[in-house]
């Protein structure tokens, strides 16, 4: 968020003291009708109203403040209103007084119901432009943030294209559909398929937010597929789904990147390559999602769990589910290797 | 003309194919050896001796650059040096420094017209060599100068980020972490997964490889003078030339010797 810049905030308090000049006027206008004596009660209610503005709008910068709205924080907003209100009002009415020559405390502390009348006119105007213009900035600045969110949305969308659509893999994998050709065409066929079916999968997944199981494990088997021919005898792969999870609504590309990370990261890397167990299993109210290699491990990775990928599961997951959704990455001791990736999805929320 | 070549390709059918296209281009050249890392590809280079290596750059283990940066430190005295061709899918920053350093590259997939071409010009040059055959110090030479070319631009065969530099390294002993000023550190050397960090006091081990340690030190100040090791240049008190032109630096305050190798020779030389 931009903070907001000297030359604004100036603006902002000329723009401020006009407006509250335009409604003194009316206050001024309405007290001449109904009192008479029209420029005294004019000079009064410009001098308290721009008084109590000058108190109450300055008075904010003696203050630490929200950048949101650039009001003070919690209580010292109400301290400012409570302490710069009165204030501005009695400055108010000595400018007042001494512009026509009398004392309004005299004429006020005589009818304690009149100076309770012009107190409270004070307070509610005051109160009501203070609350207008403290919620103008934030509206301004909730608009920028929306703004921004927006943009880093895209700017994500855009990462997971390119984090999926690497160039290294979709040249290998075109170098190998070229050798494939001239070797086994009814291969080559069903190579070129799955590549179809690949990025079409890929270039669509952000439409949706939820799709069924068996869909995303769709996705999983193409990837799969193009690797398996890739990697050849280094990739061992099982694929374990129940029947009755396949239509449980899943979120799009919630397993990819963990499929497509422990290839990458653990089974490419790795000299004797692996195997890979793709699980979905239910758990109690659970449905649990695990990617398991035989990989390098994690610690044979750079920065571990700050991945792109890793990083976009999590943040998907916590926007659909809050806290009910778990994700994590740890290195399995039963002495195989590798690591394993779980997310636990509620089951109540899939259907 | 008949030639003997290696080809390290990690994904099987593009090695068979390599394979298969090579021969049918050039059928006097007899394939040694197809391996699937980078490792294997220093092990069976080193037994078999071939003129030609095909690289692939990204291999499980050690890269198609690594590979080829310990050849050139192993490689016995008075042997000719292999030509490398690396071959790469999509590694931009690779081919940017292929083409600095004058190193034939092909890139997948390969045309039968691209290989031809790069078997023509291997043949040139295998041709070259042979009428030159008394110097075969020479073909090292020229391998080493384009491999300093490739180093310096591509260390590890990776993209170059540049990461914040270290100023203390927190190195764990037993239940403690140490906190070691880099500016105390006299040499890092490589050992397996590990880096062994030597300080005049004590030595520690940290859990990085010094691929990943190296881009985070100053370049100024810490020479790498070996693929495992790297040397703070103002703790070197000497660097001595032996009878058989082996480079070796004492240190200023610690009795261990450090050899450097024939890639960075050229570092020291007096002003």
């Amino acid at each position: 968020m931009t903070p907001i810049t000297q030359p604004v905030r100036t603006r902002r308090f000329l723009r401020n003291a006009l407006i509250v000049a335009a409604f003194n006027t009316v206050i001024g206008v309405g007290l001449a009708l109904r009192n008479g004596n029209a420029v005294n009660q004019m000079v009064y209610s410009q001098a308290i109203g721009l008084s109590i503005w000058a108190c109450v709008d300055l008075g904010r910068l003696l203050f630490k403040r929200d950048p949101k709205s650039d009001w003070p924080l919690g209580w010292r907003r109400w301290f400012l209103l409570g302490v710069g209100i009165p204030l501005g009002y009695a400055i108010g009415v000595v400018i007042g007084d001494a512009y026509c020559g009398c004392s309004q405390w005299e004429q006020v502390s005589n009818s304690p119901r009149q100076l309770a009348a012009y107190l409270f006119l004070a307070v509610a105007a005051s109160g009501g432009i203070s609350y207008f213009f403290y919620a103008g900035v934030r509206r301004q600045t909730l608009e920028q943030l929306v703004a921004t969110a927006q943009r880093d949305a895209a700017e994500n969308q855009l990462k997971l294209l390119a984090s999926q659509l690497e160039p290294h893999m979709l040249f290998n994998t075109l170098a190998n559909l070229r050798v494939l050709i001239g070797l086994d065409a009814p291969r080559a066929q069903l190579m070129l398929d799955h590549l179809v079916a690949y990025l079409r999968a890929t270039l669509s997944a952000s439409r949706n937010m939820l799709h069924p199981l068996a869909d995303e494990m769709a996705r999983i088997d193409d990837y799969l597929a193009l690797m398996k021919i890739r990697m050849g005898e280094r990739l061992q792969v099982q694929v374990q789904m129940p029947a009755e999870l396949r239509e449980l609504a899943v979120p799009t590309l919630v397993l990819q990147p963990l499929v497509e990370n422990a290839i990458k990261h653990g089974l490419e890397p790795h000299l004797e390559g692996g195997q890979l167990d793709v699980r979905a299993e239910h758990q109690g109210a659970d449905l649990v999602l695990s990617v398991r290699d035989t990989g390098v491990g994690l610690s044979g990775v750079a920065n571990d769990g700050t991945h792109f990928g890793v990083a976009q599961v999590r943040e998907r997951l916590a926007t659909l589910y809050g806290e009910a959704a778990s994700f994590t990455l740890n290195s399995p001791d039963d002495g195989a290797g590798g690591t394993l990736a779980t997310v636990r999805i509620p089951l109540n929320r899939t259907h | 003309m008949n030639a003997t070549a290696l080809i390290a390709e990690d994904e099987p059918l593009l090695a068979a194919h390599l394979k298969a296209e090579l021969l049918r281009l050039w059928p006097g050249l007899s394939i040694v050896a197809t391996v699937g890392n980078g490792d294997a590809a220093v092990t069976q280079a080193c037994a078999l001796r071939p003129q030609i290596l095909f690289l692939d750059i990204r291999m499980p283990g050690m890269s198609g650059l690594e590979a080829a940066h310990a050849l050139a430190e192993d490689w016995p005295e008075g042997e000719p040096f292999p030509l490398v061709v690396f071959v790469t899918a999509h590694d931009e920053y690779a081919i940017e420094a292929f083409e600095r350093a004058a190193v034939d590259y092909v890139l997948k997939p390969a045309t039968p017209e691209r290989l031809a071409q790069t078997c023509a010009r291997l043949q040139a040059t295998l041709r070259q060599r042979s009428q030159a055959a008394s110097e075969p110090g020479a073909a090292l030479d020229q391998a080493l100068a384009q491999l300093r070319s490739l180093l310096t631009h591509v260390p590890g065969g990776a993209p170059q980020e540049a990461p914040p530099r270290l100023s203390v390294i927190q190195a764990g002993v037993g239940a403690a972490i140490h906190m070691v000023k880099v500016d105390e550190v006299l040499y890092f050397e490589a050992a397996d997964k590990y880096v062994r960090l030597v300080t005049p006091e004590r030595e520690h081990l940290i859990r990085i490889s010094l691929r990943e340690l190296l881009p985070q030190l100053d370049p100024q100040r810490f020479w790498q003078i070996h693929r495992g090791t790297v040397v703070r240049a103002d703790a070197v008190a000497t660097a001595v030339r032996d009878e058989a032109g082996k480079l070796t630096l004492t240190l200023r305050g610690h009795p261990d010797k450090l050899a450097v190798s024939r890639l960075y020779t050229h570092l020291f030389k007096a002003m």
